[in-house]
């Protein structure tokens, strides 16, 4: 989707803000948060790229006014809430309705550990030969789709080389929405700075975008 | 998929009360142990943070067969090291040299090679640099004070996909007699990010 998350080339946000010897968490809820989105069960059809689309989704004018965790905070409670894990009732009340049911599976902390060194691999196997090879030229597809893609505007209808080629990966466009992993061949895009900005960016600045097969053709 | 209808409207805006409402109302339920949280929270502040990606640069510092591999097939030498993990599971390293510097951003979230480098700080995942270390990295660079030569190529990694990049910066002239662990001592995270340079002790 064409949202507020695909910031790649906006003006007017003003400058980086870097914070000297920035601590972990700036808030105790900080880290509860980042606990909870590690630690707490999801709904199955709540994958990363589900996450993430759902997180593109907070309407531009809270995407933009609220911090980080806060964004997790409410991609979480809106999952539950389309999933029918739990209520508005209990989100407003933070207390699971009487008579609701109880589950027994949640992660236990020594599981957090093998869950750290295991989770989110995202190879796949791919049967089909790359269409693309290193060095070659190629153009991203400029498409608009209205769901969940990893294709940012800013490199839409643009050449680039071909620099890596990383094997098969889940495709994040139909990962997001439940139509599979469909893994394609990953590939890493150079572009140069003038070809996405024009004649006054550097004349030998680029930069590399990691785009799945369907995201490109021959240029 | 309206995601979100109008339930934030209906909540309080602190952060902090809606959090502690959802972690008290999912443990009632039985989808998260608040132990559990305790435990990531204590593996995010003792034992996964940016020591770990100056382990991997130090190494590559001083041991040619290492910096080869940790180049060729950053996964690999990653996980001999045993510091793959969530969201960093994928790894390509990108060596600075003189005439090239490389610079890692997400523009459309907040990926960061978490095993390496801890928890993003907040200026990786806000507008500001998500939206011009794309367009205009040399003067992302000098907000950072690093202005770098024009004769110096920028490349800029946009981590659109899985794979977590890890900027080896350039080894400090001068630190030819240290050993590996302070060598380690020297690398910053935003000498890996690439927003800086290491600088001799």
């Amino acid at each position: 989707m064409n949202g507020i998350h695909d910031m790649g080339g906006m003006h007017g946000h003003g400058p980086v803000e870097h914070e000297k010897d920035e601590p972990v968490f700036h808030a105790p809820w900080e880290a509860r948060m980042l606990g909870l989105r590690r630690g707490a069960t999801f709904p199955p059809e709540v994958n990363l790229d589900r996450w993430r689309h759902i997180r593109e989704l907070i309407p531009p004018h809270l995407y933009l006014s609220r911090s980080y965790y806060d964004h997790w905070c409410m991609t979480y409670t809106a999952a539950l809430l389309h999933s029918g894990w739990v209520t508005a009732e209990e989100i407003k009340s933070g207390h699971a309705a009487p008579g609701s049911a109880k589950r027994n599976d949640a992660m236990r902390p020594d599981e957090v550990w093998p869950a750290q060194k295991t989770r989110g691999i995202f190879t796949r196997a791919v049967e089909t030969t790359p269409l693309f090879a290193i060095g070659q030229r190629v153009r991203a597809r400029d498409i608009n789709p209205t769901g969940h893609t990893r294709l940012p505007r800013y490199v839409r209808g643009r050449v680039g080389i071909v620099r890596l080629h990383h094997g098969g990966h889940v495709l994040p466009d139909t990962n997001a929405h439940g139509e599979g992993e469909a893994p394609q061949h990953l590939y890493t895009v150079a572009f140069a700075m003038r070809e996405l900005w024009g004649a006054d960016a550097s004349p030998h600045d680029e930069i590399c975008a990691d785009l799945w097969e369907s995201y490109l053709e021959p240029a | 998929m309206a995601h979100h209808h109008h339930i934030h409207a209906d909540l309080p805006p602190d952060p902090a009360l809606r959090v502690k409402a959802l972690e008290s109302l999912l443990t009632e339920k039985g989808l998260v142990d608040p132990a559990t949280i305790d435990a990531w929270i204590e593996a995010y502040e003792s034992k996964i943070g940016p020591h770990n990606g100056a382990k991997v640069v130090a190494k590559a510092w001083v041991d040619p067969a290492y910096k080869q591999l940790l180049l060729s097939d950053g996964t690999k030498a990653v996980a001999a090291l045993d510091l793959l993990g969530q969201q960093g599971q994928h790894i390509v390293a990108l060596e600075n040299t003189p005439d090239l510097h490389n610079l890692v951003v997400c523009t459309l979230c907040s990926c960061y090679p978490l095993p390496l480098l801890g928890l993003p700080p907040v200026w990786y995942k806000a507008a500001p640099y998500r939206s011009r270390a794309a367009l205009d990295p040399r003067g992302v660079l000098r907000e950072f004070g690093l202005e770098l030569p024009e004769h110096v190529k920028i490349r800029v990694w946009d981590s659109t996909a899985e794979i977590r990049y890890l900027v080896v910066p350039e080894r400090p002239a001068g630190t030819e007699h240290l050993s590996e662990a302070q060598l380690a001592a020297l690398v910053t995270r935003d000498s890996m990010i690439g927003v800086a340079k290491v600088k001799a002790p």
